[in-house]
């Protein structure tokens, strides 16, 4: 724990001197049908940096994570409006293939979604539908690299012809990172990862999160404040569809400037 | 006194009886529910259950015995010249009785002494039967509720009593499906064997001609009483499968626009004018079929240089096929729509296009709905009748030609049926040997369905 709290606050500080933005939003709105969800969020997202997004239910982060990959496209009734610029482009212009967006911004959801195929078939789907693999060595290779920094591939390496759907709990979450990371994606998009898994298989996903940050930018919403502050290098509080407060994680969980995120934090609401 | 009344009289005794154990319940604990092991409804239930099951099961029997009984009492009590009969003389004695008792008229032209005594005989027995069972019944009810109502004490168990006797009704409930279909079966088979042994099996299962008409006359020209069931069952199959051809791609097309494509609007507007297909009646789709699609097929074959007859299996099974669109489209849309959000969202999440998360994920995992629905669809269409009467002839031709008149096993159960017939010919029994060819199929096909169902089930929690 100690040590992994001073690598971070070490990675913190180095990482200071060049940050790099990868994702910008600006001003970013989301309605379900009349009701507004997200108030004007503002939020910088450093490259290869893991960002928490924490706040009581309801409060609209994870509407904010879904606006990200435009995974909200699929409600009918929502409407996003603003700004949320990756690399640059921003993801919401007409030009952009929502396709093309969801292969850069992959995305690991709360509870795990295994497709009813092997395993291998599971991890190799995205790199298939991509064309990123040129024959069946390749594809191989994808596999297990994939399975290797999901920190599965040395328990299913000999079955990955079994069903996905017969791991366990852990093992089908630490599957679905891996199928998310096949793609090569450049930032993965988290939502409660670990909420239906239990401390084991919980301490296992983080460990992975902290090493996957070396190659994606990641994003995770968590209810769990001790993961946040285990896993992330900046911390947002969302509160009533607002971006509350937004900093180094550190500093968040030492010294918030917003008295609602100290009330958050310390446990007295939420 | 009539069984109507005799049942009311039963329930009132049941009713009174719930109100008695109920009552007595609470007066054994002076009012104080919660010393009682069951809830207070409980033991009213139990005094209800021995009020009504003893007179029930009585009154089963009374009825299934009475006319037996009752019928050996007026024989016995006939004088000797005519109690002596021989069996069918005695049969059509005991059917003048019984009608000369109601009134009606009888076979005799002179309605002798004896016999006019033994209808009154016969009439007074039946009304005293039922002033006796309502006799009993009364007594064995009033009699139970006594014995019940002594046994109510706070610690009688009444709650696992009663749910142990509606458990019993429920299994008997279930059993009556379950021995229907064995009766039918056994039905079947029996009869098939009375066939069997006028007709080989091999003769009926391999033979390749099908001209069910047996000679009257041993001189007798053009009935040959050939029971080669192949011919319909070729017709069947071929008719099946062109139904299949036009309802499978539809039904499944139309069935994932809806679950994946419409707006919710569209697919509530749709899906129940797709199922108002499946509720017209078949003999309208037979004649839609004989007297608009079948005549069309032929003019525009007369147009493109084919011959098609009036009667075609083409025609026949396009219509089938519509009228089964609405099995596969409503089940598969069914299952389609139980894929979990969360799969979609995750090949989503991949980069995955909407059509690449349908063919890919979405079917995959619907896909043994998705089969039981077809396969259930094809049942469907090997046990329709009215339309292939209708529209597809009566000549069984072995033909894999879809233009010409085939015909199939329903409609020759329908046709060797229709009429005066004897129980007994060759042709009649025929019947039953195809219908239990149909039914084996059938079942067939349903084991199949269910093995694919459960070998590729996939488990959503």
């Amino acid at each position: 724990m100690n040590d992994s709290a001073t690598n971070e606050t070490q990675a913190g500080t180095d990482a200071a001197g060049d940050e790099k933005v990868k994702l910008l939003s600006r001003g970013v709105k989301v309605f379900y049908g009349d009701k507004q969800a997200l108030f004007d969020v503002d939020l910088d997202i450093n490259e290869n940096e893991v960002t928490a997004l924490i706040g009581p239910s309801g409060c609209g982060k994870s509407t904010y994570l879904r606006s990200l990959n435009r995974m909200n496209d699929t409600i009918d009734i929502c409407r996003v409006e603003g700004d949320i610029i990756l690399d640059g482009d921003n993801i919401y212009d007409k030009a952009v293939d929502v396709v093309h967006l969801r292969a850069r911004v992959g995305m690991v959801f709360q509870k795990p979604n295994p497709f009813p195929k092997s395993i291998y078939d599971n991890v190799a789907y995205g790199p298939r539908i991509h064309g990123i693999a040129t024959g069946k060595e390749e594809l191989d290779g994808i596999v297990q690299t994939a399975l290797e920094k999901a920190g599965l591939w040395t328990e299913v390496k000999d079955r990955l012809d079994a069903p996905g759907t017969g791991l366990s709990g852990g093992q089908q979450q630490r599957l679905c990172i891996a199928r998310a990371v096949a793609v090569s994606p450049e930032v993965i998009l988290m939502d409660e990862p670990c909420s239906a898994l239990d401390p084991i298989a919980t301490a296992k996903i983080e460990e992975l999160i902290d090493e996957l940050r070396e190659n994606f930018t990641i994003v995770i919403v968590t209810h769990s404040m001790q993961q946040a502050a285990r896993v992330s290098q900046k911390t947002a509080f969302f509160h009533l569809g607002y971006l509350v407060e937004v900093d180094e994680t550190e500093k968040m969980f030492t010294n918030p400037s917003d008295e609602r995120t100290q009330g958050y934090i310390t446990g007295r609401f939420g | 006194m009539s069984f109507p009344v005799i049942l009311g009289v039963l329930v009132l005794l049941t009713i009174l009886g719930f109100f008695v154990g109920r009552s007595r319940a609470m007066g054994v604990v002076g009012g104080q529910a919660n010393q009682l092991h069951s809830r207070p409804h409980y033991y009213g239930h139990f005094i209800g259950a021995w009020c009504a099951i003893p007179g029930v099961l009585l009154f089963l029997a009374w009825v299934a015995l009475e006319t037996s009984v009752i019928e050996s009492m007026v024989i016995a009590s006939l004088p000797p010249n005519l109690a002596n009969l021989p069996q069918a003389e005695m049969n059509l004695l005991i059917n003048d009785i019984v009608n000369l008792s109601r009134g009606d008229v009888t076979s005799r032209a002179v309605v002798e002494t004896d016999v006019r005594a033994a209808a009154d005989f016969y009439a007074q027995l039946k009304s005293s039967s039922k002033t006796l069972l309502l006799a009993i019944t009364v007594v064995l009810a009033l009699a139970g509720m006594l014995f019940a109502r002594a046994r109510i004490a706070p610690d009688l168990r009444a709650r696992n009593r009663v749910e142990r006797v509606v458990m019993i009704i429920m299994i008997i409930c279930s059993t009556i499906a379950v021995l229907t279909t064995i009766g039918i079966v056994l039905s079947l088979v029996f009869e098939s064997l009375r066939f069997f042994q006028k007709v080989a099996p091999t003769d009926f299962i391999f033979g390749l001609e099908w001209s069910p008409q047996t000679a009257l006359r041993a001189d007798q020209v053009g009935a040959t009483g050939l029971f080669g069931a192949i011919p319909l069952l070729a017709g069947t199959m071929l008719i099946s499968f062109i139904a299949m051809c036009v309802a499978a791609p539809v039904g499944l097309m139309a069935a994932i626009y809806m679950s994946e494509y419409a707006p919710a609007k569209v697919r509530g507007a749709v899906k129940p004018a797709l199922e108002v297909l499946a509720g017209i009646p078949t003999v309208v789709y037979g004649f839609f079929a004989a007297l608009t699609v079948a005549p069309f097929f032929r003019d525009t074959g007369i147009e493109l240089g084919l011959v098609i007859s009036s009667e075609s299996a083409l025609a026949a099974g396009m219509v089938m096929g519509i009228m089964i669109i609405p099995f596969v489209s409503s089940l598969s849309d069914d299952v389609i729509s139980a894929v979990p959000q969360s799969l979609r969202e995750g090949a989503y999440g991949l980069g995955a296009t909407k059509s690449e998360t349908i063919k890919q994920v979405i079917l995959p995992a619907a896909l043994p709905g998705i089969v039981g629905s077809l396969l259930l669809a094809v049942s469907r269409a090997i046990g329709e009748t009215m339309i292939v009467v209708m529209a597809a002839g009566l000549a069984a031709n072995l033909t894999a030609n879809p233009f010409e008149a085939v015909t199939t096993v329903t409609v020759q159960i329908v046709t060797l049926l229709v009429g005066d017939q004897e129980f007994d010919s060759a042709k009649t029994l025929a019947a039953f040997a195809l219908g239990l060819i149909l039914f084996c199929v059938t079942l067939v096909l349903n084991i199949i369905a269910l093995s694919i169902v459960n070998k590729y089930r996939e488990q959503y929690d």
